[in-house]
């Protein structure tokens, strides 16, 4: 394997708590190593340039069933930014949901090496998993809808939380996945009939639990089973107005399972979760609230769904909520896609504009929240891709969140209410790259309990990006700009010790690897048996033909867990 | 009183049989018996003097083909004939698709008369009369 | 004695059942259960009949003689490269990893691929692109669904155990299976013929069911009741609508407006007709009575949409309706997807390129544009210059004239028998049957993958297609590489020239 030094970079490393020294980085066998031979290593002359570990995006909609729906949905999306095939790379299109090659190519050159396709139906895993085989350069990791699972309610209901772990233990390991993915908990299952729950403790008919009890059991469970992630939770009543204090009140119902070591729940895209106000015509934001609160508290993280004014599909697991955003009109396509004993799924596109009220104070809500939660590792930076817009607008959200001159020019041509009601103009904050890189990779990749990722450490995979964008002598919020531009092509990507980026252009593509968990439970047989006998019952597949097999996997990266129960 | 031809609406799709004619082999007897058939109505049948397993001619604006004259067995469907998809249908049907793709297989007039004296062809023969290989 | 291998997967229709039990003896299958005919067809007797193609051939003086594998992926890839514009048709009864090599192969020659959707449920596809769709997997249907509709289509026939498995004759959590109650109304038919009989035998004078008249007859007092019910649309009576509460008949070509007169009613509307497509409209307001009050209701759509007048247009609507109903309860609509991996063919092509059929890679970038790439088309306008035909019977299945345009041109086929096409094609290749021979992955109906398996061995020389594919790409690659050496060379000789000449 080659060995590879960089030198003289600006280094921005949160997890080592380095903040822009200037210092070298050696790689060798795909590893961070303390130093390499300089006559064998190449040499990368980073003077001047800016130094991070490879971006780790802890949620984004890159593949499986709901995603490629959303590409054949929309030909009217893709015909706007076709990808011609060259020597080494694979043709494909964009825009909003960007075929797989397109996606991994995307990513990379924003030197991004790690991302989590955070919403898995079970029974559709075997179709992400192919997918993902499809993009190259980045590692990818998948969580499985769980929370409206039959299995995980019966047990729930019943209080048998050790059943339910067996279950959940035998789910993660038979989808090849990462963590519990938690949506709308018993509004889908309700959904199965046209209806929804509305709050946390409503009922979900025929089962006997409420959505309180559902998270309560799943975060039990997830320390259980030892998951290196925490409960990866989409709220109840997300995308209506006035459901901050739902999103306040999920939080609390978890603040008893709080040791004080790490946190217990991460709430997902949590600017469509902070919505203030009675109706559409009186829609605020809720932000400073539930800042506050994480300002107060330490057992949550989120992440903020940014809004980045894009022509673009939304696409969640949560079906009754697509089907009332179809219901407030003006929305051509609809889809809905039920997956039976576990989860649904809906699909509308959706153009963000800043015209329009609501969309400006979305728009205003995302950086409100970053701005406003003093603590990076609590907030990191998604856009929920595809739903707030595609993930190579990053960029523009970093300025947004670095310089207050970019809120201010973006602001200026909003909706006039919109302005009234936001409370930007009340905050000074101003990123800096070492708040950045913990939004983007440090803080992420320790959420997500990626040891390996997000830092440039000993022993640290070798994924690094290198920008062109020098601290010294660039004032970043002034000159946003040339900044914004320089995030969005990577002047190198490192993925595994390979240059994989070179001068903003693809020199060499490799597969990434899918990471899953291999969860062992002390009891495993017992809950096989009993799975068995429901299965014929419960899914109109065989037991034998469910789980994904290795086949499906092209470079695998296992992770051994045992499960304390 | 007899007719010597009738004006129908042909509609073409699968039938069991055809999926069974299908998996056993193209060239199979199956496929033959299956699949070179015309469903009439029953009254149709009897206008046109018909009797079961007797050929009829089929023939539309962009092809003719000689099949065996089968009844419905499922109920009245007078004024139109059901052929099962394959390549004696095909024979018959147009490849304009309304600029979509989908050529027309069905739901368009075809003129049905008995053809006592044409044998039906198998699927051999129509490849060598229809395209010569 | 045999080995009997438990949950097979049956690889003919979009159903994809995957609870066979096979079991083999001396590499062969001898016997399968729980199977439906077709699949008894296939799986015990059609994948080993005489038909099969055991080795390629090319024709040579207008007859096919046997040759090598390497001469045969010689002569393709040369076909493939020496023509402007080739089109890749097929894919459906492939496994997804084969479909998945060819669009790599299709982006390498810059042609045309398009997959069997084009004439099944290609107008589907352009009608859930117009409007989007509200659909589910099929469990969630048999769990729940209390009105069952088939519109026009015959699952009996085309999918013969999608009422079985997945619909009104299984048990679901919330709704038990009426097979039973199937069962008591054909004793209660069979002795109502008998007591016709001898009503007639008695000459008592019994005026028989006249088949011309009445074309619909009324909603039967079936509908209201509580329970699984089974609603029929179709220009023809079927062996569904034989099963089914109630069939209504309906004019060929007019499924739009029935749709449409259903839309109104559905949305309280007045209409000022009395029948619409050879349906009574008060007839029609029963039935979306008893939709609007279902708990869940699904309705399943075949090829008699998407082949008739109006296309993609019918399933539009039916779409609009299934929305409508949303309103009012809950309903899904899906399309009774052919082939068993049609839905793959759409799933690969899509997560690859971002469209699902009817793709063209002149540009060296995906297009798409159905009624231009969509083989059919391209077939009428003579536009392609060489033809390859995968996993597919265009032969039996393209109107004629399509098909002799396709022969005007070198054509290359890969099967695993002699079916129509492959005894047209000018490079004919055998294959291994998917799903039997080869393992490989399917896409149901629903969109769910499911892994097909391998349960005897092919017979000695025939690969999967998937090698077959991988082989000509490479050739191409090679080809390629040949040619634009050529060119540059011939390019320095032409320079020099012009030096000479200054």
């Amino acid at each position: 394997m080659t060995e590879i030094l960089i030198k003289n970079g600006f280094v921005f490393d949160p997890t080592n708590k380095i903040d822009g020294q200037k210092m070298d980085i050696a790689i060798k066998d795909g590893r961070i190593v303390k130093k390499v031979n300089e006559c064998n290593a190449q040499i990368i002359d980073a003077s001047g340039l800016t130094v991070m570990a490879g971006g780790v995006d802890l949620h984004s909609h890159i593949a499986g069933s709901e995603v490629n729906l959303g590409r054949m949905l929309r030909p009217d999306d893709h015909v706007k930014d076709a990808v011609r095939k060259t020597a080494l790379t694979r043709s494909g299109t964009g825009y909003s949901i960007p075929s797989t090659y397109v996606t991994g190519y995307r990513y990379s050159k924003m030197g991004y090496t790690s991302v989590m396709n955070p919403s898995m139906a079970a029974m559709k895993a075997k179709h992400a998993h192919e997918e993902l085989n499809d993009i190259p350069l980045i590692d990818k990791a998948s969580f499985t809808l769980l929370g409206d699972w039959w299995f995980a309610l019966e047990n729930i209901a019943k209080d048998d939380l050790d059943e339910c772990a067996r279950h959940i233990a035998w789910m993660i390991r038979a989808t090849r996945s990462y963590a519990i993915k938690i949506v709308n908990p018993g509004g889908l299952e309700s959904w199965g009939f046209g209806r929804n729950v509305h709050s946390l403790d409503d009922q979900v008919p025929n089962f006997g639990l409420t959505p309180r009890d559902i998270i309560k059991g799943l975060a039990k469970v997830n320390t259980m089973l030892n998951m290196p992630h925490t409960i990866h939770l989409h709220t109840n009543n997300l995308g209506i107005p006035g459901n901050y204090k739902t999103t306040i009140e999920t939080m609390q119902a978890l603040e008893s399972f709080y040791k004080g070591d790490k946190p217990v729940g991460h709430i997902t895209h949590i600017q469509f979760s902070s919505f203030a106000g009675d109706n559409w015509a009186h829609f605020k934001s809720g932000a400073a609230e539930i800042a506050n609160y994480l300002n107060a508290h330490n057992h949550m993280t989120i992440d903020i769904g940014q809004v980045t004014f894009a022509d673009t599909t939304t696409m969640t697991a949560d079906g009754p909520f697509e089907f009332s955003l179809y219901e407030l009109g003006g929305h051509n396509k609809w889809v809905n896609s039920d997956v039976e004993t576990e989860a649904s799924g809906g699909i509308i596109p959706f153009e963000f504009k800043r015209k329009n009220a609501v969309n400006a104070i979305q728009w205003s809500i995302g950086l409100e929240l970053s701005l406003m939660v003093k603590d990076p590792w609590k907030v990191f930076m998604t856009t929920d891709h595809p739903n707030g817009g595609p993930f190579y607008h990053y960029p523009r959200v970093f300025a947004w969140l670095y310089s207050r001159k970019a809120r201010e020019a973006t602001l200026k041509n909003c909706n006039k209410k919109a302005q009234k009601k936001s409370l930007l103009p009340t905050l000074d904050r101003e990123y800096t790259l070492y708040e950045l890189a913990i939004i983007t990779r440090a803080g992420t990749a320790k959420a997500l309990g990626l040891k390996d990722k997000g830092h440039l450490g000993i022993g640290a995979e070798a994924d690094v990006a290198i920008y062109d964008i020098n601290p010294e002598t660039t004032d970043i919020a002034q000159n946003y700009k040339p900044v914004r531009r320089a995030f969005g092509n990577a002047i190198y990507t490192i993925k595994d010790g390979e240059i994989v980026v070179k001068d903003k252009e693809i020199v060499a593509v490799r597969p990434g690897r899918t990471i899953w968990l291999d969860v062992q439970t002390k009891e495993p047989c017992r809950i096989d048996d009993e799975l068995k006998s429901k299965f014929k019952k419960y899914w109109t597949i065989e037991f034998d033909n469910y789980p994904v097999t290795d086949h499906y996997i092209k470079v695998p990266e296992k992770i051994g867990i045992k499960a304390s129960v | 009183m007899v007719e010597r031809k009738l004006r129908v609406t042909l509609i073409t799709g699968r039938t069991i049989d055809q999926g069974v004619g299908k998996e056993l082999g193209k060239g199979s007897q199956e496929y033959f018996d299956n699949v070179a058939v015309c469903f009439l109505d029953s009254g149709d049948i009897k206008k046109l003097g018909l009797k079961n397993g007797m050929n009829v001619q089929v023939t539309s604006q962009f092809g003719s083909v000689v099949v065996k004259a089968k009844k419905y067995p499922h109920g009245a469907m007078s004024g139109i004939v059901f052929i099962p998809c394959g390549i004696w249908a095909n024979v018959i049907c147009s490849s304009e698709t309304d600029s979509i793709g989908m050529p027309t297989f069905r739901g368009f007039e075809v003129e049905v008369e008995p053809a006592p004296d044409k044998p039906v062809l198998t699927l051999d023969e129509l490849l060598k009369q229809e395209f010569g290989k | 004695m045999g080995k009997i291998i438990k949950s097979v997967v049956c690889p003919i229709c979009g159903c994809l059942c995957d609870d066979l039990e096979i079991t083999v003896e001396n590499n062969e299958i001898v016997k399968m259960k729980n199977g439906c005919a077709v699949c008894e067809a296939k799986m015990v007797h059609g994948y080993k009949s005489e038909e099969r193609i055991l080795e390629p051939h090319i024709r040579k003086n207008g007859k096919l003689v046997p040759v090598s594998m390497d001469e045969a992926i010689c002569k393709a890839a040369q076909i493939l490269t020496d023509a402007k514009y080739p089109l890749l048709f097929g894919w459906t009864s492939s496994s997804s990893e084969t479909q998945h090599v060819g669009v790599e192969l299709a982006e390498e020659l810059g042609g045309a691929l398009d997959n069997c959707c084009s004439v099944c449920h290609g107008p589907s596809v352009m009608a859930i692109q117009e409007i989007g769709i509200p659909t589910a997997t099929l469990g969630q249907i048999r769990h729940r669904a209390d009105l069952i509709v088939y519109w026009a289509c015959d699952p009996w026939s085309s999918h013969p155990r999608h009422v079985e498995r997945y619909t009104a004759f299984t048990e679901g959590r919330f709704e038990k299976s009426e097979f039973k109650g199937y069962v008591q109304k054909l004793k209660a038919q069979a002795s109502q013929k008998k007591v016709a009989l001898t009503m007639r035998r008695t000459q008592v004078r019994y005026q028989q069911a006249d088949s011309q008249a009445a074309t619909v007859e009324a909603p039967p007092q079936s509908l209201i009741r509580a329970g699984r019910k089974m609603v029929v649309f179709d220009v023809r009576k079927t062996m569904t609508a034989d099963v089914a509460d109630y069939f209504v008949k309906v004019e060929p070509n007019k499924d739009y407006e029935i749709f449409g007169a259903m839309r109104c009613l559905a949305l309280d509307q007045e209409l000022d007709v009395d029948v619409v497509g050879g349906v009574p409209v008060e007839y029609l307001r029963e039935i979306v009575n008893v939709m609007v009050n279902a708990e869940f209701g699904a309705i399943f759509f075949g090829l008699g949409l998407t082949q008739s007048v109006g296309r993609f247009r019918n399933v539009e609507i039916a779409i609009a309706l299934t929305r409508d109903l949303n309103r009012k309860t809950k309903f899904v609509v899906s399309p009774m997807r052919g082939h068993f991996n049609v839905t793959g063919a759409n799933t690969v092509f899509a997560w690859q390129t971002g469209y699902p059929f009817a793709l063209d890679f002149s540009q060296g970038y995906p297009q798409y544009n159905p009624g231009e790439f969509t083989a059919n088309d391209l077939l009428r306008r003579g536009d392609n210059d060489a033809t390859l035909v995968i996993s597919a019977d265009p032969g039996a299945h393209f109107p004629k004239s399509s098909v002799k345009n396709m022969l005007k041109h070198p054509l290359i086929t890969i099967n695993p028998d002699w079916n129509a096409i492959s005894r047209l094609g000018d490079v004919v290749f055998p294959a291994q049957w998917c799903g039997i021979e080869q393992a490989g992955t399917a896409y149901r109906m629903d969109s769910i993958a499911i892994s097909l398996k391998k349960v005897v061995e092919a017979p000695k020389g025939v690969p999967t297609d998937e090698e077959i594919i991988r082989q000509i790409l490479e050739k191409v690659r090679v080809i390629k590489a040949q040619k634009t050496e050529k060119v540059e060379k011939l390019d320095d000789f032409g320079n020099k020239n012009i030096a000479g000449g200054n």
